[in-house]
């Protein structure tokens, strides 16, 4: 396929989505999927063949829209006058509102959502942009809403130099975590030297909770494959591989159909778009380990060796798969890209603040009113996204804290409600940005238990490889441990602190360095939480047992019962 | 090859460009402690007990595997360094049954020595006390897990000086086991040559010779060096 | 000159520690004048006196007495050391930690060899058992360590030097082995 035909093929979605009178458009996100959108989707397509299928009217299955506990979700999209959106949708409701439009061109009110709902107008969606609009397996469906242009862009127009550029222009920072700048992480790939160079995307997303990047996989996988095709470009690279989290089967589905009909399209694959360029994606599936996200352990398992990480530098970009220069970035890192290169680096860099540029996906839950993914600028009081777009707590309860970066980050208290939701923010309060993960907790949350729960998650997840992470992850969970069940003698804390910071410092890869900062946060934040368990024997939330004595409680309990006995005259 | 300079603990000393601190350490007589690090074998940074500190990184570094570089400035045991250190020891003792009184390495394990060496009187941490097995399937030597601190001698020296890669790890974390020929016992294995290398590189009584009691395992490592410099030499004159 | 109070205590161990003491055989000779020895096996005393200087205690805590005796002994201490590995790290005493008590009592009292008394009698007679063995810095504050299974007799020597010295306890790299 040409430039022109690519254009040309974008022409004619566009006419024809427009020539319909109404769409709707049934989510079928994993979420919505769980919620039953399937049956939604097979009923109105029936009641559409029932009613002699009238060209002016369409029923799409999408991606994922995002308010996901109200799933399933229907878009109405008619010509002319807002979207509406309906939560909460069962077959008959879905046939209903056919029926409704069919018989009187009207629309009925139940299940509707606002118009103006914040949770929709206070977002800004560069990387979902396409999410719950299209149909992930149809590319004509991207291409139609200017999917692939920004390739062709960048293939007729740019040098892989220019293209770099760009990217730092943008000021676009890795979206897995780390935070590095991706322009100057695609220079060095670029730079480097090797018989063959390799770009890999980063679709591990381990972190308890999180589900951004399978949601981006599942929703628009052709924007995904768009970024890494740029990025090959740029780089030099002509092979790609995806690593997707062997628990999203849909997403390894959908990717693995994406690259079919992309390559039959002639948008991947040999010369693409009529360019000299070529570039092939394989999918790798991931076996269901943490570490695995980890970069050198991630090459590792592409490999086939053993997923465990090794010591940088080397940094991937210098020696990567099979000891070639290897540019590796997250999932939605790559689904920024043609977004920068479509509205060009500069609007992209004037979304955010400081040197936090561009949008960011969030998967917002704990207790929090409305759950489910949102993109918003970077830069956004964490008050807005947790009272305006999250509707705050449900019944108006009292917000204690939030957690950021899952495993690997911290937690923002009460008092820091208006930080800047951005990296340098985030850092300052000792959280991290991390993929995306964000826990609403409100006064019933106990942070000695929350702490505990990521700890449990870490020990489970190191790769036993160095001594700091596989044995001190075990051992602050037991210390965890007997502060959260009343056993905890006084210099339990003091260890705690110690052996997280030891963790902290001396560990191999970032599994076990940021392994403690669920507990360093909440130690820094709530210590007086960490007291109360510890001298008063006593859970201020009410969430841990506190059920088993100290040794020296169990001592003095015995000394009474030997006084008691002898006053009795009993033998003891 | 070019030389650098460098100060390890606020002495300027002088070493070649890509050698690691480690090396320049012990030219220049400073020790620095090691466990999984062990000359001849490549290098795997696991245990961290060879962290040094660098002006300017924020967090210190292995010195078994980073290399000296100009102008660096290191110091190898000050009191945080040494503090984490004791702590990595006690919590290797806390992570298995290394009751020394009863193991065949009592009086030359390594890491016996390191703990007596860094100070370790007593072990801050909950001993673990994992239940763990013993393979004594093999003729001549067996595998004690309650005394492996997975320093991944064993693996390396089987691998890459043998050739045999009869080792190998399963499982993660803390549940991280030595394993012969994919998770067979070890008498069974076919890829096992009987060297007994790995047997000799063993730091504590994890391997030992069978017929070995208390104290009697004595190890001889020299030889991997002798072997890998008549190896060096061969290939020499060779070529 | 004063003399210093010295007390000795036999916990969870097999006595070896105390053999190891008896070892200094001309040394403890030497220091006699020095020291008043006021509790302990080698002893005649019910109770654990007040205000003792050293206390050196052998063994890990097993059971609810060891854990009695612990607690009185530090209040009643001025230095607590903990002598031996099996007081220092629970040694072969905490072998037992692989089972659960139950299962313990049983193997011993009902299905092992000798099976009188039977385990509920075997409650009556034994002090109640806790359900881990423990080193004693994991109950109470410990203020030196002499470890060896048992202590060469020139480390006990070393550290009742400094003890008289009323100086802390400072064994050599070669004196501080485990084992
Ligand atoms: C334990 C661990 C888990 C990680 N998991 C992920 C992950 O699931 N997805 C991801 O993109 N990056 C993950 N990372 C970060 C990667 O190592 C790497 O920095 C990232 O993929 C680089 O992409 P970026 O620059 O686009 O962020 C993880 C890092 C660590 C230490
Ligand atoms: S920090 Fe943890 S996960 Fe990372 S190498 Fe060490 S043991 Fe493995
Ligand atoms: S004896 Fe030799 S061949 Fe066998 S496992 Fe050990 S190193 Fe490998
Ligand atoms: S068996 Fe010995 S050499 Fe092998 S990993 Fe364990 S301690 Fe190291
Ligand atoms: S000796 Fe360097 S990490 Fe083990």
């Amino acid at each position: 396929m040409t430039r022109a035909e690519l254009a040309e093929l974008a022409e004619k979605e566009q006419v024809q989505r427009d020539a319909k009178k109404l769409r709707l458009l049934v989510c079928c996100g994993t979420p919505c999927l769980a919620a039953g959108s399937e049956a939604v989707v097979a009923a109105l397509r029936q009641k559409l063949a029932e009613s002699g299928s009238p060209a002016e009217l369409e029923v799409v299955g999408t991606g994922c829209l995002g308010p996901c506990s109200r799933g399933p979700l229907v878009t109405v999209q008619r010509k002319g006058t807002p979207d509406m959106v309906y939560e909460r949708m069962d077959p008959q409701q879905a046939v209903a509102l056919l029926d409704a439009y069919l018989a009187a061109a009207s629309l009925p009110q139940q299940n509707l959502l606002p118009e103006d709902l914040p949770f929709f107008r206070r977002q800004q969606r560069v990387v979902l942009q396409t999410c719950g609009l299209i149909d992930p397996e149809d590319i004509q469906q991207y291409i139609g809403h200017g999917g692939y242009e920004a390739l062709a862009q960048v293939l007729h127009e740019m040098t892989p130099e220019e293209v770099c550029d760009g990217v730092t222009a943008s000021g676009l920072r890795g979206r897995g975590g780390g935070g590095y700048s991706t322009g100057l992480k695609w220079q060095l790939v670029q730079k480097g030297t090797g018989s063959r160079k390799f770009v890999v995307a980063n679709g591990d997303e381990g972190d308890p909770g999180a589900y951004m990047d399978r949601s981006l996989m599942e929703s628009d996988p052709h924007r995904v494959l768009e970024g890494m095709a740029i990025a090959g470009y740029a780089v030099g690279a002509e092979q790609g591989y995806i690593y997707v989290r062997g628990e999203y089967p849909l997403a390894a589905q959908r990717l693995k159909t994406a690259i079919r009909d992309a390559e039959r399209m002639g948008v991947l694959g040999s010369r693409v778009l009529d360019s000299n360029f070529s570039f092939r994606v394989d999918i790798r599936i991931g076996a269901g380990a943490f570490v695995c996200g980890e970069e050198t352990a991630l090459l590792a398992s592409i490999m086939g060796r053993r997923g465990q990480p090794r010591i940088r530098p080397p940094y991937p970009a210098q020696s990567g798969l099979w000891g070639c220069p290897t540019l590796i970035n997250n999932v939605e890192t790559f689904g920024n890209i043609a977004a920068i290169f479509t509205m060009g680096p500069a609007a992209f860099a004037s979304i955010g603040s400081g040197k936090s540029r561009g949008t960011k996906v969030f998967a917002l839950c704990g207790e929090v009113c409305n759950t489910g993914l949102i993109e918003v600028p970077m830069g956004m009081p964490l008050r807005e996204i947790i009272y305006d777009i999250g509707g705050g707590l449900p019944g108006g309860a009292a917000f204690k804290a939030a957690q950021t970066g899952g495993p690997s980050g911290g937690c923002i208290p009460a008092s820091k409600l208006d930080t800047p939701v951005d990296y340098e923010h985030l850092q300052e309060l000792g959280s991290i940005m991390g993929s995306g993960g964000l826990i609403v907790m409100g006064e019933k949350s106990c942070m000695v238990d929350v702490a505990r729960f990521f700890m449990e998650f870490c020990l489970d997840e190191s790769c036993g490889k160095c001594v700091p992470c596989r044995t001190g992850t075990i051992e602050i969970y037991r210390l965890l441990t007997r502060l959260c069940n009343g056993s905890a003698a006084a210099r339990d804390l003091e260890n705690l602190e110690k052996l997280c910071h030891l963790v902290k410092d001396t560990s191999l890869c970032g599994l076990g360095s940021a392994a403690p900062n669920p507990v360093l946060s909440t130690l820094h934040w709530f210590r007086d939480e960490y007291e109360a368990h510890l001298t008063d024997r006593r859970c201020p939330a009410g969430v841990c047992g506190m059920d088993v004595k100290p040794l020296h409680l169990m001592a003095e309990e015995l000394l009474q019962r030997v006084v008691a006995s002898r006053v009795n005259g009993e033998a003891f | 090859m070019s030389a650098i300079t460098l100060t390890l603990n606020e002495e300027l000393v002088t070493a070649r460009q890509g050698q690691t601190i480690l090396e320049v350490a012990r030219e220049h007589s400073i020790h620095i402690p090691t466990l999984c690090y062990l000359e001849g074998l490549e290098e795997m940074g696991g245990c961290r007990l060879c962290m040094v500190e660098v002006q300017g990184s924020a967090r210190p570094v292995p010195a078994c595997i980073t290399k000296a570089q100009e102008g660096m400035v290191v110091a190898t045991d000050s009191e945080t360094i040494t503090e984490y250190r004791r702590m990595i020891v006690e919590l290797l003792l806390a992570e298995r049954n290394h009751t020394c009184a009863v193991c065949v390495q009592n009086g030359s394990c390594e890491l016996q020595t390191l703990a007596a060496r860094l100070g370790v009187d007593h072990v801050r941490f909950d001993y673990l006390h994992q239940q763990l097995s013993m393979d004594a399937s093999r003729e001549r030597f067996a595998l004690d897990h309650n005394r492996c601190v997975l320093c991944l001698r064993c693996v390396r020296t089987c691998d890459a000086v043998e050739g045999a890669h009869t080792w190998d790890v399963r499982g993660r974390g803390v549940t991280s086991r030595i394993v012969a020929d994919l998770d067979r016992p070890w008498g069974e294995s076919v890829s096992c040559t009987d060297c007994g290398k790995c047997v000799q590189l063993c730091p504590t009584g994890a391997l030992f010779r069978k017929g070995a009691t208390v104290g009697e395992m004595v190890k001889e490592r020299e030889f991997l060096m002798r072997l890998l410099e008549r190896r060096r030499a061969i290939q020499g004159r060779q070529s | 000159m004063k003399r210093l109070r010295l007390a000795t205590a036999w916990l969870g161990g097999c006595s070896g520690c105390h053999m190891s003491l008896l070892d200094l055989g001309e040394f403890l000779a030497d220091i006699a004048g020095s020291i008043e020895l006021v509790y302990g096996p080698l002893v005649d005393a019910k109770e654990f006196p007040e205000n003792v200087d050293v206390a050196l205690l052998e063994g890990a805590v097993a059971n609810m007495e060891n854990l009695e005796l612990l607690q009185q002994i530090r209040e009643r201490s001025r230095i607590v050391v903990s002598f031996g590995d099996c007081a220092i790290t629970g040694n072969v005493t905490s072998l037992r930690n692989f089972f659960s008590v139950d299962d313990l009592l049983t193997a011993v009292y009902q299905a092992g060899p000798g099976t009188l008394p039977r385990s509920d009698e075997a409650g009556q007679v034994l002090p109640e058992l806790l359900p881990r063995v423990l080193p004693l810095h994991q109950v109470v504050a410990i203020d030196a360590f002499i470890p060896g299974c048992p202590p060469e007799p020139d480390r006990i020597r070393t550290a009742l030097e400094s003890l008289l010295k009323g100086e802390a306890v400072q064994l050599s790299e070669e004196q501080r082995t485990f084992g």
